[in-house]
């Protein structure tokens, strides 16, 4: 049985673990408000962006943009994005995972596959694994539209420079607090969303100003930094509700042993006591014979 | 003038206005414009400028920066990346740009890619103290 020390020493040290894991866990409540906020609040542009785009895109036929275009597929890219910081469950190893397995199962299908990472975790996983094409570090802790649009321009210039012709985007989709999608989203060529059957599909006559090819070169690269931004937006609201359940059941994993060790501290404390009040008994036996 | 449109200022971060107006002026690509209710479905993109809506006859100024306005059916959808009354514009903060992106342009030429950056930071300075000047005067 270990020492009556030791095992103090041992509830003091999980103790503190608790109180760590514990304040992560306030921090992250309070982040992921914030952060769920800003989901929210992006939601309305990306509706009406896609909208803009449909209606856009849906009134013409035909090749109109590079972007529209789909190409012979031939070289991938796939965008991961994950955190720069750890200490959040499974989040980031999940969907680093997810996307190895992407890229076992598609490789046959592609010349090449490289992986743009976005945020640290994801690039200290795939870096010794896959190609890596390149990396963003910190854009992700604080998402802002000017971070997510260099992001967009480089990777649009990369398409239309033909380094790859296809692109993929893996990120954690926000569902709840305590679950998040891992989701992957094709980003380029754009495929704008066809409209169901049934519904009332004669299009508007808009006037357009200047022409629908002018509009659409401008709209469609806004499009991807709109989703590159959404995407972040939610990934790091899903980094803080990760964090925050995992903090939360380690709280209650501390809870519980700190409740364990306590009861072998005082099983040892009575142990003690037992031995040492046989030991004076004997003693003074000894000692009255 | 009983007649309405619904109006939406939507930037990345926010809905920005969700009013009722009677009218609207707006810089686009191609030059400034104006519609009033009843205007047939319109799509143009917006260049960084001024707009201005009339609410129940008070006009309110905006700055705008990049977007899209779009009409239908009396319903006038606007993105753009950033729209500021003329209470939100730090004019300080305004002319600092101003000077900043003068004194840039100096230094550049026209084929420099940093030199676009520059101008568009000259013309968001310009406009966003032409919209704040307007709620001093009123």
């Amino acid at each position: 049985m270990a020492s009556l020390k030791s095992i103090k020493k041992r509830i003091v040290s999980v103790k503190n673990t608790r109180q760590i894991t514990k304040a992560m866990k306030m921090v992250s409540a309070a982040k992921l408000r914030r952060a769920q906020e800003n989901v929210v609040a992006a939601r309305p542009y990306a509706r009406k962006l896609s909208e803009v785009l449909e209606s856009l895109a849906g009134n013409q036929s035909g090749d109109l943009h590079p972007l529209l275009e789909a190409r012979e597929a031939k070289k991938l890219l796939l965008i991961v994005v994950s955190s720069d910081r750890g200490l959040c469950g499974g989040f980031n190893s999940n969907l680093c995972k997810a996307g190895e397995r992407f890229i076992k199962e598609n490789s046959s299908k592609y010349e090449q596959i490289r992986v743009l990472t976005v945020g640290r975790k994801g690039f200290e996983y795939f870096k010794n694994r896959q190609t890596i094409y390149k990396n963003y570090t910190n854009i992700i802790t604080k998402p802002t539209y000017q971070g997510a649009a260099s992001l967009a321009q480089d990777v649009i210039e990369g398409y239309l420079a033909g380094e790859y012709d296809r692109v993929e985007l893996l990120y954690n989709a926000f569902r709840t607090v305590m679950s998040q999608d891992i989701t992957f989203q094709p980003l380029l060529p754009i495929i704008p969303e066809q409209k169901a059957e049934g519904e009332d599909t004669t299009p508007v006559e808009y006037i357009y100003e200047p022409s629908v090819g002018e509009l659409l070169a401008e709209i469609l690269p806004k499009n991807i930094e709109v989703q590159l931004f959404k995407s972040l937006l939610e990934s790091v609201a899903g980094e803080h509700g990760a964090r925050m359940t995992a903090m939360d059941s380690a709280s209650k994993n501390a809870n519980e042993m700190i409740g364990k060790l306590t009861l072998q501290y005082n099983r040892a404390r009575q142990a003690a006591i037992t031995t040492e009040l046989m030991e004076i008994i004997s003693g003074s036996e000894s000692i009255k014979g | 003038m009983a007649e309405k449109m619904k109006l939406d200022i939507v930037t990345p971060y926010k809905k920005v206005v969700e009013t009722e107006v009677e009218e609207v002026t707006a810089s686009g690509k191609l030059g400034e414009f104006g519609v009033l209710p009843g205007h047939a479905p319109f799509l143009t993109s917006l260049s960084i400028g001024e707009l201005t809506y009339k609410n129940n006859g008070v006009p309110v100024s905006m700055a705008l920066n990049w977007g899209y306005f779009e009409i239908k059916d009396d319903k006038i959808i606007i993105l753009v990346e950033t729209a500021e009354t003329s209470e939100q514009i730090d004019v300080e903060r305004a002319r600092a740009a101003q000077g900043r992106a003068e004194e840039a342009l100096k230094k550049l030429t026209s084929e420099d890619k940093q030199f676009k950056i520059y101008e568009a930071a000259l013309e968001r300075a310009i406009i966003r103290m032409q919209v704040a000047g307007k709620a001093v005067r009123k």
